[in-house]
């Protein structure tokens, strides 16, 4: 997959990403591109090496409180055991390793002809909405525009809109003022992983209702 | 307005003093021999800067001393899975303080690996053999790249890692469109990729 990926966030995105200030479900996007992406991970680990110097580089306030270790380091502690990421070929790690899910797995729920989702749960409700969603070959969504920032990561298929074709691994990286109708490749189904946060003033009741259709 | 980022950056002056090679020593000391000075020397080092970290993102100062304490243990635990080579001590330590943050202060799901994870999920075909070399430089060019940067881009960096603020949050402390922002983000961006290009 991670062969061909030509698409990738925008550079604050990613800058937002290594510095943790990303809303979760758009943390949980990047973080599944990344997973896929060579150059998005040697370009998030630059980033972290900035936010260390940064770190380092802030200066100490005088008259803090001494800091004392509270452990000593004399016995020989075990080593933590690292949990181990179920692999999944389809599904990135990171996803199916934080939902215990694999593409197999996913109960897809019927949104509208040719659409099917399935929402991920975060630790935050109000944090935006994050899904996978899948959506029939060849169909042509509805020509929509964003309420907020949304990060679409193709798992597998393809699509296409005015800004280019979006294969396995392709992130595309909109914010609100983007509109777009994109067209499923032929060959196949087209899954996603998409991640969205909406300004407040669309959360309303009858937005959450009739959002699922519009917003896609 | 005097903001917050620009008043604790002097410029030119309070750059991080060279320590990797120094660290990376204490960190196989603390590893092979668990060494209590080891310890007490990196926690001298990084701790205080640690908590002032969660400080500026909004700790109060017991849970800042409580969190900085545990990044602090969590080098010791690791500190025998970390390869020097793999990446910087100092960099795995931010990532490690970042993830306890998100976790702890913002009750998030931590999406972010550290980089002992990186490393280890790296295929060792992407690993050059002067790893080690190359990562030291990197740290070099990444402390002379902040040097140069214009001050209002050293601004939004310290305030999106340093202060955990998000694009939205930092144009409403500086009153600036959020596009002003992100074009002042990707621009510091840009220059610390141009400064790693050939070092890859």
């Amino acid at each position: 997959m991670s062969l061909s990926i030509t698409h990738h966030p925008d550079d604050a995105t990613l800058m937002a990403y290594a510095a943790a200030t990303l809303a979760e479900p758009l943390a949980a996007v990047v973080a599944a591109h990344v997973s896929l992406c060579p150059r998005c991970r040697a370009e998030t680990a630059d980033l972290e090496r900035l936010g260390a110097a940064l770190m380092l580089g802030s200066p100490r306030r005088s008259g803090e409180a001494p800091l004392e270790a509270r452990h000593r380091a004399v016995d020989p502690l075990p080593a933590l055991a690292r949990p181990r990421v179920s692999r999944d070929e389809r599904l990135p790690a990171p996803i199916a390793a934080a939902y215990q899910l694999s593409m197999e797995q996913i109960p897809w729920r019927r949104l509208g002809p040719g659409v099917w989702h399935h929402r991920l749960a975060l630790r935050e409700a109000d944090e935006g909405d994050l899904r996978l969603l899948r959506l029939g070959a060849g169909r042509t969504m509805p020509d929509h525009g964003h309420g907020g920032a949304e990060i679409t990561l193709v798992l597998e298929g393809s699509y296409s809109d005015v800004t280019g074709e979006y294969r396995g691994g392709d992130v595309q990286d909109v914010d609100e003022d983007i509109e777009h109708q994109p067209i499923v490749g032929k060959d196949r189904d087209c899954i996603c992983l998409i991640a969205s946060v909406q300004p407040a003033r669309f959360k309303s009741l009858i937005g959450r209702i009739t959002q699922p259709w519009t917003r896609l | 307005m005097l903001h917050a980022a620009t008043a604790s950056w002097p410029t030119g002056t309070g750059l991080p003093r060279p320590v990797r090679g120094a660290m990376s020593d204490l960190l196989s000391r603390i590893a092979k021999d668990r060494s209590d000075d080891a310890f007490r020397s990196l926690f001298e080092e990084y701790g205080p800067r640690v908590r002032n970290f969660m400080l500026r993102q909004g700790a109060d100062a017991d849970v800042a001393e409580d969190l900085a304490q545990e990044t602090l243990i969590t080098v010791w635990r690791k500190a025998g899975m970390y390869s020097a080579d793999k990446g910087s001590a100092t960099t795995w330590i931010y990532t490690i303080a970042r993830n306890l943050r998100t976790d702890h202060l913002r009750r998030r799901r931590v999406w972010q690996e550290l980089t002992d994870e990186q490393a280890e999920a790296l295929p060792s075909n992407e690993m050059p053999a002067d790893e080690a070399v190359s990562e030291r430089q990197r740290q070099v060019r990444v402390q002379a790249v902040l040097k140069e940067l214009p001050e209002e881009q050293v601004e939004v960096v310290t305030l999106a890692f340093i202060d955990g603020l998000s694009h939205g949050e930092i144009a409403d402390r500086l009153g600036l469109p959020l596009g002003t922002v992100k074009s002042r983000i990707r621009l510091a961006y840009q220059k610390l990729r141009t400064a790693l290009e050939d070092l890859r």
